[in-house]
């Protein structure tokens, strides 16, 4: 019998500590898929953030470094510019990549680090229960926002798509969702692309993953997705914010 | 190759890559800038990489990537930049990464000042970092011995997949003299088979990591770490005993320190005054054995230190309450002048201290 679908070769059988209805099990496969059909697993080099993906290095089958907190695009820099001819990407959360390792993606970006970034935007903390991350939107509520973040207060959530794109080292910026089928295919899509231009030797490549965290959202995964929706995406717009064609 | 002459940082720099290192990540800060000012102009000649990071964060942190894919790798700093990489050194050690960090002392607490100092002695032998972990110390006093460090700290690094620290002092830094390359004998290293170079046909994954959550592994394998440095402790102890036959007082010193008291001494002898020096070359792990050798003989000891009194209590558990251990010390970047240390070896034996 012809099989039609199989689990992807890139992630282990490890079982997962993800929450139910939590989007890292997709974005998960989304990238274990991506470097298996572009058949460079046994040459990808992963680095975890910490956060929720912090077991990251359990998940994805290949070689894998498990950084400090938001210090990833570091640690990637170091495994490329060792092994320029290796994919090297780096899985952070908005809390590792926004907040505490801001330097250190800018500074990535910068300098056209040839690596790839999967920046998995939930608007909140998950790993330490539920505090405010610097992409929580406002009058979101958090164990740290109690009353709904406040402007005033807590500051502007960051648009970091928008942010990296300014800088001449990103080859290739996008933002994408994984709420529907459409937007799941899409973010596919993307992260392929994202590896092909690191392939191609381009520079510093990002893709931002709109996600949910519906345990700490306090919702169900269907509303969960739904909220993404209704609340992220429209300060969050979905789209290319740099591509190779304009680095040229 | 004859004698060259060379400031410290960059003979430090040139030894590094003598020695092998194609990799070198740092941040700049003095008095330590020449390190990074040869590298950036040597390793394009060699085919290495040298990369100005954004931060002493994230140098360390390129680091421990570079060290986990199987580069030998180096950064360099000085105190208030050491300070930020203790992060990333107690990650290193905790992953089992071989590298080497070299601090370049200056005074602090704080920004302090830029004039030297060795006032970082408790932050490279304590901790420093989070953790039950050692980096193993080497101290040069002068800059032909710094030389020879290099390649000694690259090598016991991999041998032990450890971090390891040359902590000099600004002055070294700073100061020229001849020096002189010597081609070592190649040493046999284990493989860096644990190393993320790609899983290429390889069947299990390489992961570098210092996360367990699983507190019985993590006892586990802090006590392998413990053994390490057990091992360590019994292999790699290094130091100098100066004039210590028939000394009535023994001054410990390490590094530029270690050169005054040097000279404090032949001082002492026109006087009749017999004064030894034990020379501490690792910090960690300490050299007990010496303070073995002399503690019966001698009437006390005096560790003598650009600090506030710091590798004076490791002098003390060395001593062991066998003989009073006095202490003297300039701080915030002032050196020890000769008059002053051969003042205070008056004191002693004249029962004034």
């Amino acid at each position: 019998m012809a099989v039609v679908f199989q689990k992807t070769k890139g992630l282990t059988d490890k079982p997962t500590h993800y929450c139910p209805g939590c989007g890292h099990g997709i974005i998960h496969r989304l990238v274990a898929e991506s470097l298996e059909e572009l058949g460079v697993l046994d040459k990808a080099i992963g680095v975890a953030p910490v956060g929720c993906a912090v077991l990251a290095y359990e998940y994805f089958n290949c070689d894998m470094q498990e950084a400090a907190h938001g210090r990833a695009p570091a640690v990637a820099t170091g495994i490329k510019r060792v092994h320029p001819d290796k994919v090297v990407f780096t899985y952070q959360g908005d809390g590792d990549l926004a907040a505490i390792g801001t330097a250190e993606i800018v500074h990535a970006a910068a300098r056209g680090e040839k690596i790839t970034t999967i920046f998995v935007n939930n608007a909140i903390y998950g790993m330490t229960g539920g505090q405010m991350a610097p992409t929580t939107l406002i009058g979101q509520e958090t164990t740290t926002t109690p009353y709904g973040r406040n402007a005033e207060r807590n500051g502007y959530p960051i648009r970091v798509s928008e942010m990296l794109a300014t800088l001449s080292g990103a080859a290739y910026i996008e933002r994408v969702a994984i709420n529907d089928i459409r937007n799941i295919r899409n973010a596919k899509k993307a992260i392929k692309k994202a590896f092909e231009i690191q392939l191609a030797g381009k520079g510093f490549t990002l893709v931002e993953i709109l996600s949910t965290c519906p345990t700490n959202w306090g919702m169900s995964p269907v509303e969960a997705m739904n909220w993404l929706k209704d609340n992220m995406i429209p300060y969050y717009p979905l789209g290319v914010f740099k591509s190779p064609e304009e680095v040229k | 190759m004859g004698k060259v002459l060379m400031k410290g940082n960059e003979a430090l720099a040139e030894a590094a890559i003598q020695a092998g290192c194609r990799h070198y990540f740092g941040y700049p800060i003095t008095p330590q800038n020449e390190v990074a000012a040869y590298m950036a102009k040597r390793m394009p000649e060699v085919g290495g990489v040298f990369l100005q990071a954004e931060s002493e964060v994230s140098a360390i942190n390129m680091i421990y990537g570079a060290a986990g894919a199987g580069a030998r790798v180096m950064t360099s700093s000085s105190s208030p930049g050491i300070s930020l990489m203790m992060e990333g050194i107690s990650y290193i050690a905790g992953a089992e990464l071989p590298c080497l960090i070299v601090n370049i002392m200056r005074g602090g607490p704080g920004l302090g000042d830029i004039q030297p100092s060795q006032s970082d002695y408790f932050q490279a032998t304590k901790g420093g970092g989070h953790g039950d972990y050692r980096l193993v110390v080497f101290a040069p006093a002068t800059l032909q011995e710094m030389v020879d460090l290099v390649q000694e700290a690259f090598d016991v690094a991999d041998r032990y997949r450890n971090p390891v620290m040359i902590l000099g002092d600004g002055m070294l830094g700073q100061m020229m003299e001849a020096v002189e390359f010597k081609q070592k004998p190649c040493t046999e290293l284990p493989v860096k088979d644990w190393a993320t170079t790609g899983k290429g046909t390889r069947t299990r994954n390489n992961i570098i990591n210092s996360l367990e959550l699983d507190p019985i592994k993590l006892e586990e394998h802090n006590k392998k770490l413990q053994k390490k440095y057990e091992e360590i402790a019994k292999n790699e102890v290094r130091y100098e005993m100066y004039n210590c036959e028939n000394a009535d007082i023994i001054a410990v010193a390490y590094g530029t320190t270690a050169r005054i008291v040097k000279s404090a001494i032949q001082e002492a002898k026109k006087e009749g005054l017999n004064v030894g020096l034990i020379r501490p070359i690792t910090l960690w792990p300490f050299p007990v054995e010496p303070f073995e050798k002399v503690a019966d003989k001698v009437k006390a000891f005096i560790s003598v230190e650009m600090s506030a009194g710091q590798m004076v209590e490791d002098v003390k558990l060395a001593v062991n309450g066998k003989k009073p251990v006095y202490f003297y010390g300039r701080i915030g970047g002032m050196v020890p002048e000769v008059k002053d240390v051969l003042g205070e070896f008056r004191k002693i034996a004249g029962g004034e201290r």
